[in-house]
C-alpha cells in the first residue's frame, strides 16, 4: 500500500505546473494527506483539472487568521488525501465557486460563508444555508472577533419565514411544507415538496434547524474536552467522530496510541456500525407498514445496546475515546462473550432475513422505489452505504486503512440497483462484514497499555478521517501553542448523502419519502453542527 | 407468512422475559395504575428534538421496542401536538428550533405538560449558551420536570415520566 501512496501526486503537480498554476507543496503531518498552498487567482480552475484528474472532493471548510481568511479543500484520489489551502483578505474575502464542479461542495460554501464570511463567486446556488434568524446577515459567527455569545443573547429569534425555496409552476402543480417538527421522534428538518397528484417533482430540504455552534464552541477546548464534543456532533456515530478527531489530535501532536488502544477502537467502530444498521433495516421495513421487522430488528438493536453498557459502560458508546488512548480495557470473559453474541446475532440475522427477502408486499415497496444511480452518486460524491448501493465502492477501511484497519481483510460488500431494497440489502451484507471484522480485531487483541502520555502542550494541525457507519468522517483540527484547539471542524458524511435524496425522491410517490429518507438516513446535526 | 408466524412464536414474548429480573416490571405497572387514576390511562406524547445531537431520539424510540413497549402501560407517541398531553424536548434549545417550539407548546391543548430530556435540554449540557444556542429548554417553555442523562437510559426515561405523574397528582 504504501510505495503506491500518491504515485499519481508527479502527473498532477506537473499538469497544474503545465497550466500555470502555481502550487507549493508544504512538508505534511502523515502518510495519507499531502498539503499544497494555491493562489487564490487560480481556485476557480483548481476545481476543473482536480475534477478532470478523477479526484473527490472530500470537504471544505474556513478558519480566521485574522487579516486573511484561509480556506481548505480536502480531496481523495485512491485512498490518499490531498488538502490545499488558499488564502484571502479578510477585508475582500472573495473566491471561485466550485459548485459547478463539484455539485456536492455547495452546502460546504454556503457554511463557510455564513458562519466565516468568505464569499464564492458564480455559484450557482448562493442562498444562505446555516444561516436563519439567529444572526444576522454581515455578521459571520466563526471570526474571531465575534464573542461566542452573539450580540443579543437573551432576544428571541423569529422564525425562518422568508427563506427563498424553490419554485416551481404549472398547471395542478402543488406544494406540500413539511417540519420542521416531523411526526415521528426524529430529528428536526423541513422539506419542501412540489407534486402532482402522488408524484413528487421536486424536494428541497431546508436544514440548520439543529445548529447550535459546535465549531465556535470547540474553541479554546482542551484534546479531551474535544473528544467529548466531537462525540456529540451526530450522537449516532460517537465513536466514528470521536475518532476521526483523536486521529486529528494524535497526528497533530506526533503521538501513536499503543496498538491495544487502536483494535479496540476498531470494535468500538465496528459495533457502532452493527447497532445502526440493526435499527435502521427494521425502521425501513417499518416506513412501508411491515411491524414485524421493526420488532425484530430493534430487539437485536436493544440486546446490542445492553451488550454496549455491559462491556463498556455505555449504551451508545459515548466518551470511550481518550487522546492516544482508549477508556474501558477488555478482559479475556468480555472478549468471548463478543464473540458469543455475534455468533447468536449472525444466527439470527440468517433467519431473519430470508423473511424479509421473500416478503412480497416489502419487495413491492422496496424494489424500485428511490433510485439513485452511479453516476448520481458519483457526482454528488455521495459515501458509505448510500454510495456503496449505487454501486460507488469507497471505504476509508479498505482505500486509506488506518491502523489497525491496514492489518484486518474488510470485506466491501457492493449493490448495483441503488433502490431502497439495494440500501436494505447492504446495510444487512455490512453488518455481517462487520461481524467478520469483529471477529479479526478479537482474534488479533494485542496485549499492552490502553493509552500513550498524552502531551498537554501538543502543538500543530492534523487531520483525521474514519470510515464511519454512515461513511467517511473527515475531522481538522489545529492546535494553539497551549494544546487548546483553534480551530475544529468535523466533515459529517451527511453532508454529501443529504444531497443524494432531493435525487432519488424525484418521480416517486410523496408517501414513499418516509422510507426513502429513512434508506439514506442522513445526519441532521451531524450537517448542521 | 408461516415462517414469519413461526418466528414470532420461537422469540416468544420477550417483553415479559426481561421483565422477570428487572424492577421495569414494577416500574411500569405503577406507571399504568397513576394514569389509569389521573389520565384516563392514557397519556400522549409528543416527541420535539429542540437541536439535539439525535442520541435522545434513538433512546426515545427504544421505549417503543419489545423490551420495554411503553404502550402497554398507557403510554403513546403522538404525531401531533394537538393530541399531546406531554411534551417531551430534547437537545439544548438551538436559535433556529425556539419559534418552532413556541408554536408546538401552543399548540397543545391545556393541562400539558413538558418534560427537558437529556443534559443539554437540562441546561444546555455541554453546548450551552452561545450565538446559536439558547441553553436549557427552560429558557423558551415552561419546564415542569428534568430528566438528566447523556442520553437517559429507557428505564430512567420510564422513572422520569412517573416522576411527572407524581407532581401532576401533588398539583
Amino acid at each position: 500500500m504504501t510505495d503506491t501512496r500518491f504515485n499519481w501526486m508527479p502527473k498532477l503537480l506537473s499538469r497544474l505546473r503545465k497550466s500555470r498554476v502555481e502550487v507549493t507543496e508544504v512538508p505534511s503531518w502523515h502518510d495519507p494527506v499531502r498539503t499544497l498552498w494555491v493562489q487564490a487567482r487560480d481556485w476557480g480552475r483548481l476545481a476543473t483539472y482536480l475534477q478532470e484528474f478523477g479526484c473527490r472532493l472530500a470537504g471544505l471548510w474556513g478558519e480566521d487568521r485574522l487579516e486573511r481568511l484561509r480556506v481548505y479543500a480536502c480531496l481523495e484520489k485512491q485512498g490518499d488525501y490531498l488538502l490545499l489551502k488558499v488564502e484571502v483578505p479578510a477585508a475582500e474575502p472573495q473566491l471561485a465557486s466550485w459548485t459547478a464542479v463539484y455539485p456536492g461542495v455547495n452546502r460546504l460554501e454556503r457554511h463557510t460563508r455564513d458562519l466565516l464570511g468568505v464569499t464564492f463567486l458564480d455559484s450557482p446556488d448562493n442562498r444562505r444555508w446555516p444561516r436563519h434568524q439567529a444572526w444576522p446577515e454581515d455578521v459571520y459567527p466563526l471570526r474571531k472577533s465575534e464573542p461566542l455569545s452573539g450580540h443579543s443573547p437573551d432576544a428571541d429569534t423569529p422564525a425562518d419565514s422568508d427563506y427563498p425555496f424553490q419554485s416551481v409552476a404549472g398547471e395542478a402543480v402543488y406544494e406540500i411544507p413539511v417540519g420542521p417538527v416531523h411526526a415521528g421522534i426524529i430529528e428536526p428538518g423541513h422539506f419542501r415538496f412540489h407534486a402532482i397528484g402522488e408524484t413528487v417533482l421536486n424536494l428541497e430540504a431546508r436544514l440548520g434547524y439543529t445548529h447550535k455552534g459546535i465549531e465556535k464552541i470547540a474553541e479554546g477546548r482542551t484534546a479531551e474536552a474535544l473528544l467529548k464534543l466531537a462525540g456529540r456532533v451526530s450522537g449516532d456515530s460517537t465513536v466514528a467522530h470521536s475518532w476521526a478527531a483523536a486521529q486529528a489530535l494524535e497526528r497533530a501532536a506526533g503521538i501513536e496510541p499503543p496498538a491495544r488502544a487502536l483494535y479496540l477502537r476498531a470494535l468500538l467502530l465496528e459495533r457502532e456500525r452493527i447497532g445502526n444498521h440493526l435499527g435502521d433495516i427494521g425502521a425501513i421495513c417499518n416506513d412501508v407498514g411491515f411491524a414485524f421487522a421493526q420488532m425484530q430488528f430493534s430487539r437485536l438493536r436493544e440486546r446490542w445496546l445492553r451488550d454496549n453498557e455491559r462491556l463498556f459502560g455505555h449504551r451508545l458508546l459515548m466518551d470511550q475515546l481518550l487522546p492516544g488512548g482508549v477508556r474501558h480495557p477488555l478482559d479475556n470473559d468480555a472478549a468471548s462473550s463478543i464473540r458469543e453474541a455475534c455468533d447468536r446475532l449472525r444466527e439470527e440475522l440468517d433467519s431473519l432475513l430470508p423473511l424479509l427477502r421473500d416478503n412480497q408486499s416489502l419487495r413491492d415497496r422496496l424494489l424500485g422505489t428511490g433510485i439513485l444511480s452511479t453516476e448520481q452518486a458519483r457526482r454528488l460524491g455521495c459515501l458509505g452505504y448510500v454510495a456503496r448501493a449505487s454501486g460507488c465502492g469507497y471505504d476509508v477501511r479498505c482505500d486509506s486503512p488506518w491502523p489497525p484497519y491496514e492489518n484486518l481483510s474488510i470485506r466491501r460488500p457492493l449493490q448495483q440497483s441503488g433502490d431502497v431494497a439495494a440500501r436494505v440489502i447492504q446495510r444487512a451484507e455490512e453488518v455481517y462484514a462487520s461481524l467478520d471484522a469483529v471477529r479479526q480485531i478479537l482474534d488479533k487483541l494485542p496485549p499492552g497499555p490502553l493509552r500513550a502520555h498524552w502531551p498537554e502542550a501538543a502543538t500543530g494541525a492534523g487531520m483525521g478521517m474514519v470510515e464511519g457507519w454512515r461513511g467517511e468522517v473527515l475531522a481538522y483540527v489545529r492546535l494553539n501553542g497551549e494544546g487548546r484547539v483553534e480551530r475544529f471542524f468535523p466533515r459529517d458524511p451527511s453532508w454529501f448523502n443529504w444531497p443524494a435524496l432531493a435525487v432519488l425522491i424525484h418521480d416517486n410517490i410523496v408517501p414513499d419519502f418516509p422510507v426513502c429518507n429513512k434508506s439514506v438516513n442522513g445526519s441532521y446535526s451531524g450537517q448542521d453542527l | 407468512m408461516f415462517r414469519i408466524l413461526r418466528k414470532i412464536q420461537s422469540v416468544g414474548i420477550i417483553t415479559e422475559n426481561i421483565e422477570r429480573d428487572s424492577d421495569y416490571e414494577a416500574l411500569g405497572s405503577t406507571l399504568k395504575r397513576q394514569l389509569e387514576r389521573q389520565f384516563q390511562g392514557s397519556l400522549a406524547i409528543r416527541e420535539l428534538d429542540s437541536g439535539s445531537c439525535n442520541a435522545c431520539e434513538l433512546e426515545i424510540q427504544a421505549l417503543n421496542n419489545p423490551y420495554y413497549d411503553v404502550e402497554r402501560f398507557g403510554v403513546h407517541f403522538v404525531a401531533s401536538p394537538r393530541h399531546a398531553d406531554v411534551l417531551l424536548v430534547t437537545g439544548p434549545m438551538s436559535r433556529h428550533m425556539e419559534e418552532a417550539a413556541r408554536r408546538t407548546y401552543a399548540a397543545m391543548a391545556a393541562p400539558k405538560w413538558v418534560i427537558a430530556v437529556g443534559d443539554c435540554a437540562v441546561d444546555g449540557g455541554i453546548f450551552g449558551c452561545s450565538y446559536a444556542s439558547r441553553g436549557g429548554v427552560s429558557k423558551v417553555l415552561p419546564v415542569d420536570l428534568t430528566i438528566p442523562g447523556c442520553p437517559p437510559s429507557p428505564r430512567h426515561l420510564v422513572k422520569g415520566l412517573l416522576a411527572l405523574l407524581d407532581s401532576a397528582a401533588a398539583r
